[in-house]
């Protein structure tokens, strides 16, 4: 259980992040969310103990920064932006010697715990190769195995999936979704699609503050109404495919979409009443002789809360 | 301790995986030699006063950049956030890397003992001053590696940190040499401060507790300093 409570940090005059307060449950895998420049980053450090918060408190558990910062570092592992390793080093002397560090002193544990994490985070070919050989998205699986080394309550992941191409970003959330079944997750990036694929929780920042915090599955729910059926029929003229549309459907807004496709008219339907309309659209385009070969249900709920949220002229 | 004992021996194989080491130890062995040999035939004496004499000068230039990459290259690359986020405080890392930078002078200075057997063999040494010089040594090279720790957490460019160690060591080499400069009254005081001072003690063969001091005070000081940089700078 993590509490932060009015955690600010100034550059100078600049302040970076203001007045957050956040509580996360054990177990709950957290996305920050916000557009580059927000404080994702600076909160991540401050959470870490990296950076020392100009106001605040942090408390892990019974444990409070900065006195317990120690141990509150011992159940954290951490992923910085990018993944900055020693580029000198092999990749089994490195996580050897994070073991180390991390208090592993029995050869034997340290052997067994770099075998599973080879397994985990598929490293077991590159374990010989020096890091500055290694691919961005290989450096940024050596990260995470040293994030994960010691098991820890508290997994922070700062743009685990910046730079890498998409299978790779696949891979990572797949680790990161592997994992976040028992552990506490935070992780920051600025693409929405991600935290909503992995995150059981939201939050979005913009300058320095919260904008937003909520479960994803609400956030969406919350902003239901702005879903719209998205719908696309072959050998029809679209005017009579308005008309039926019209006809069948009280309540509606019709916006004819332009397409690719040949001999296709597509329109977004979205039901006024907030209502599922596709049963009674299909069963209507069933009777005539058009083939019907895009039906589906859409939302962009949340990316319109984030341009909302995070506009450049956003008054907050 | 353990954990200090971890960064050290990291610290100390970094150096001898980059090709810096070799080419540290090299300069230093052809300096000294140099220097030391092409005097010593000339003067005929059988002792090592002169090697002695010539180490803090080129201490003052070789540890500083011996030390300018261990703050500087991690702040640099970024290595430094995932350091400082391991549960590990920040005096260990300090003397952890202390330790390495030490360790590494030490290695630096082991061929340097041929001098004395070799010197040993053509005519008759005292290796009272000997031992002496290299335990004067050994603090001095500690006192100037804590130096250059300290320059080398200032900042993250290499180059500046080697300048600031230097400019440091430098000037507590060349102090007891400006006395002459120096008005009557506070003689005694930047003689005290001067490193050549208490190294030239020491290499008489000499062991005074106050050279001792001196040199443990510079050392204790430089890596609290460090460990404060440390602190504040977030």
């Amino acid at each position: 259980m993590i509490e932060v409570k009015g955690l600010t940090k100034y550059y100078n005059d600049f302040c970076a992040v203001d007045h957050i307060d956040l509580s996360i449950p054990k177990g709950e895998i957290l996305g920050l969310l916000g557009p580059n420049g927000a404080g994702k980053t600076t909160t991540l450090r401050m959470l870490t103990g990296y950076f020392k918060p100009s106001e605040g408190s942090i408390t892990v558990d019974d444990l409070s920064m900065p006195g317990d910062t120690l141990k509150i570092k011992s159940r954290m592992g951490y992923l910085p932006e990018s993944a900055p390793l020693y580029h000198n080093m092999l990749v089994f002397d490195y996580l050897d010697y994070v073991a180390k560090i991390k208090g592993m002193t029995s050869g034997e544990d340290r052997i067994k715990r770099l075998k599973e994490l080879s397994e985990l985070c598929g490293l077991k070919n590159i374990m010989d190769r020096p890091i500055a050989t290694l691919s961005k998205g290989l450096k940024q699986r050596v990260g995470i195995a040293h994030a994960m080394m010691t098991d820890p309550e508290i997994l922070i992941l700062d743009e685990p999936t910046s730079g890498l191409d998409p299978n790779q970003i696949v891979e990572i959330r797949d680790i990161i979704r592997a994992i976040g079944k028992e552990k506490t997750i935070i992780f920051s990036t600025h693409i929405l699609s991600e935290a909503e694929a992995t995150c059981d929780r939201i939050v979005i920042i913009n300058k320095g503050k919260i904008v937003a915090d909520d479960k994803t599955a609400s956030l969406k729910q919350n902003l239901q109404s702005d879903a719209f059926v998205k719908l696309s029929v072959k050998h029809a003229a679209p005017e009579s495919v308005e008309t039926l549309l019209k006809d069948s459907l009280d309540n509606v807004d019709i916006k004819p979409i332009e397409t690719q496709e040949p001999d296709t008219a597509s329109f977004e339907v979205r039901s006024l009443e907030n209502q599922d309309i596709r049963e009674t659209i299909y069963l209507k385009i069933k009777d005539t002789d058009w083939i019907l070969t895009e039906l589906a249900q859409e939302s962009q709920a949340l990316e319109r809360i984030f341009q909302e949220l995070t506009r450049e002229d956003n008054p907050i | 301790m353990t954990q200090i004992t971890h960064i050290a021996v990291k610290e100390f194989k970094d150096y001898f995986i980059s090709p810096i080491a070799y080419i540290v130890i090299s300069l230093f062995l052809i300096v000294t030699g140099w220097f030391f040999f092409s005097a010593f035939f000339v003067f005929g004496r059988a002792d090592m006063r002169d090697f002695f004499g010539l180490l803090p000068m080129i201490f003052s230039f070789v540890i500083p950049a011996v030390t300018m990459r261990l703050f500087s290259e991690e702040k640099n690359v970024g290595s430094y956030e995932t350091l400082l986020t391991m549960p590990v405080s920040f005096s260990d890392i300090a003397l952890g890397k202390f330790a390495a930078a030490t360790l590494f002078t030490v290695a630096m200075l082991i061929p340097t003992l041929s001098y004395p057997l070799f010197i040993s063999m053509i005519g008759d040494l005292d290796f009272g001053p000997v031992v002496g010089g290299y335990i004067g040594t050994l603090l001095l090279a500690g006192a100037y590696c804590s130096i250059g720790l300290f320059a080398s957490s200032l900042t993250r460019n290499q180059i500046i940190a080697f300048i600031i160690g230097t400019a440091i060591c430098f000037t507590l080499t060349i102090l007891d040499k400006l006395l002459f400069f120096m008005p009557e009254k506070i003689i005694a005081v930047i003689e005290y401060i001067s490193a050549n001072f208490h190294f030239t003690n020491i290499s008489k063969g000499v062991i005074d507790s106050r050279d001792l001091i001196y040199f443990l005070s510079v050392i204790f000081i430089s890596i609290l300093s460090t460990s404060i940089v440390m602190h504040e700078k977030n």
